[in-house]
């Protein structure tokens, strides 16, 4: 059988399956449109969260990343996982406690103020979107690159199967489905890094892999540090970012991601707050099976590729254009890969000096090349090509529910028709999630300029305007509404500003100042100034509070009531 | 709240526990892992330093012991205030 009938198969019958889920799990009420009928196991809801959380940006591209980066590209590695730490503790039991269906609706309720409701509103969807168009353009890249079809077919292939299970199952369809997808993903992420780790250290187990000897009796970070300094690299283990800079970005990253409301509303699907703070618990220990094969992955890459390139080693001749594997081939015709030959000896140069480097590799076909590196066979490929999907698609799944709660709960329940009735509610959050998805394929199609930039936009949105309100409304009984609606536009506006003043104004080119390598404040960066406007943001709240009336006492009751668990078991039916 | 003394010493005991934990989150990734890696530099792990591991797996690990430990704790302490589900 052929590689391309293989993938066709296994891609088919994962679809299959998602469809069959979303037949099974069709959503009859808003509870479960909106939050799965707050039925869902918190083992499944972690597995689920780990789905929605993983993209295709920690499937294709962290490997990659982390290949290229090395040491200080472990602000993503903490960065993305320590940010459960805080929503265990600092977010998920209170608001499952609370009992209702979206973000925004505690931040407006909490701070009794409309207009509160509407920044966190505004800020969800800003965030949301970025992140859905790289979910949409990665599902075109894997649809092309493995089934041969346009990159516009297979957006609108992936766009039709997300509104199959969305629109019809809402979030009980969107649960049930990441949870098949979380399996898919994971094990076509896990396999060929088994295999990779055998080969080169004899060590299944990748994470252990990392930091064990391979044949050459050398520790394989000793290897790759002897190697990349040979060829003019910086040290694979040496931290190259400021400290200050590393430090922030973490930081940004951590309350970026409690503060992301697709993260969020996952936990408000399970029974009880206890669940809540379980679930939290094993949403990273499923994102940590990824996490902790992803720097193994990225090394022993690395290592692979320089091995491939210089099969005799550094010091020798490297590889002969005409004599290069047929991976190299496959993916030359991607344009992701590049050789070009600038001194004319036919040989592939790979070293650090941009002058004399002659081979190019786009950081995003580590993971999905990597089958084919080490020489997999044909049914592995196949099964990467399915998880790549299976990362993108039930990210995007994740977001558009965020988007539509948001749009008919938040906007048409609430501010423009309050008496609407439970089933034209329902009614109209298909409407708004068939529309959210016909406009996210659309941007898939027609990137705008700020699609680039989820890391510094989605991470900085939440992390300077949503994660400081939500924590500040549970924490403090002083925090009134002019105090958070001022936080959080603070926050938002200096965060804004800052990027902009980096990637240009509303990310249009030529319109920056200043750029990331010589960045405005010391070194931070754009990306890492969310933690920045957090602590804008809290400070304001709290001054602006200390100067204005206090809350009222039905609004302390409120936050008392979320502070206990007690009662929880009521908000299910409300 | 018809028991606000009990949900008090329950919300402090919470805190107190919030507080302790976030120390050590810290500590295991912003400390061992950025801050502190340099004086960590002479613990050799696999081919590299100590600081290199907790950076890129030792933080993890740490992550899931805390939020599992937290469960368990903030269960036990629903249970002896009363305010469990």
């Amino acid at each position: 059988m052929d590689q391309f009938t293989l993938n066709l198969l296994v891609v088919g019958a994962t679809f299959a399956l998602y469809i069959g889920i979303a037949i099974w799990a069709r959503a009859g009420s808003t509870a479960e449109f909106y939050a799965a009928g707050r039925g869902v196991h918190p083992v499944m809801n972690g597995m689920a969260t780990g789905a929605d959380w993983m993209s295709a940006a920690s499937f294709i591209s962290m490997a990659g990343i982390i290949a290229f980066g090395g040491f200080n590209t472990s602000a993503y590695l903490m960065g993305w996982t320590g940010g459960y730490v805080l929503l265990a503790m600092l977010l998920a039991p209170y608001l499952r406690k609370f009992g209702k269906f979206t973000v925004p609706e505690f931040i407006g309720d909490r701070f009794y103020s409309q207009t509160a409701r509407t920044v966190a509103v505004v800020c969800l969807i800003i965030a949301s979107v970025t992140y859905v168009i790289g979910q949409m353009t990665g599902v075109g890249v894997a649809f092309s690159r493995f089934l041969e079809v346009s990159n516009e077919t297979g957006l609108f292939i992936g766009a039709a199967i997300v509104f199959m299970y969305a629109v019809v199952g809402g979030m009980k369809g969107i649960t049930y489905t990441q949870v098949a997808q979380y399996v898919v993903l994971i094990v076509a992420y896990t396999i060929p890094a088994i295999f990779i780790s055998l080969e080169l250290t004899g060590n299944p187990i990748p994470g252990l892999g990392l930091f064990s000897q391979t044949q050459s009796g050398q520790p394989l970070l000793t290897e790759l540090n002897g190697l990349l300094v040979d060829l003019g690299f910086s040290n694979y283990t040496e931290q190259t970012d400021t400290t200050l800079n590393m430090f922030l970005f973490t930081l940004s990253l951590m309350i970026g991601t409690a503060g992301l409301p697709h993260v969020i509303v996952r936990f408000f699907t399970v029974p009880s707050v206890a669940d809540a703070r379980v679930s939290a618990g094993w949403a990273l220990v499923f994102i940590a099976l990824l996490y902790l094969t992803a720097p193994a992955v990225g090394a022993m890459a690395r290592l692979n590729l320089i091995n491939t390139v210089y099969p005799q080693g550094v010091a020798e001749a490297p590889l002969a254009y005409e004599a290069r594997p047929d991976w190299v081939k496959n993916w030359e015709q991607t344009g992701l890969l590049k050789f070009d030959d600038k001194n004319g000896d036919g040989l592939i140069q790979y070293v650090a000096d941009d002058a004399a480097n002659e081979f190019t590799v786009n950081r995003d076909i580590i993971t999905l090349a990597n089958p084919e590196i080490a020489n997999l066979p044909g049914w592995v490929i196949a099964l990467v090509a399915a998880g790549g999907l299976a990362a993108a698609l039930s990210t995007a799944a994740g977001l558009l529910m965020a988007i539509s709660s948001a749009v008919s709960h938040d906007l048409i329940k609430s501010q423009i028709n309050p008496s609407i009735s439970e089933k034209g509610e329902l009614l109209s959050a298909r409407i708004a999630m068939a529309v959210a998805i016909a406009v996210a394929t659309w941007l898939g199609l027609n990137p705008p300029g700020f699609a680039a930039q989820t890391v510094a936009l989605a991470f900085g949105l939440a992390a300077s305007s949503i994660f400081p309100a939500l924590m500040m409304g549970i924490f403090s009984k002083r925090i009134n509404n002019t105090g958070a609606v001022a936080g959080m536009l603070s926050g938002l506006i200096v965060t804004l500003i800052y990027i902009f003043l980096h990637k240009g104004w509303f990310f249009v080119a030529g319109t920056a100042s200043f750029s990331d390598a010589d960045p405005l404040l010391l070194s931070v960066k754009s990306t890492s100034f969310g933690a920045v406007g957090a602590l804008i943001n809290f400070v304001v709240a709290f001054v602006v509070s200390g100067m204005t009336k206090e809350t009222p006492q039905e609004i302390q009751d409120l936050v008392e009531s979320i502070r206990v668990p007690k009662g929880a078991g009521a908000a299910v039916d409300h | 709240m018809d028991d606000t003394s009990s949900s008090n010493a329950y919300w402090k005991a919470n805190i107190r526990t919030i507080q302790i934990f976030l120390v050590i989150w810290f500590v295991c990734s912003f400390g061992f892992g950025i801050l502190l890696r340099p004086m960590l530099s002479g613990i050799g792990v696999g081919g590299t330093d100590l600081g290199f591991w907790f950076a890129q797996q030792g933080s993890i690990l740490v992550f899931l012991v805390l939020i599992f430990a937290y469960a368990a704790r903030m269960n036990k302490l629903d249970r002896e205030h009363g305010v469990e589900e």
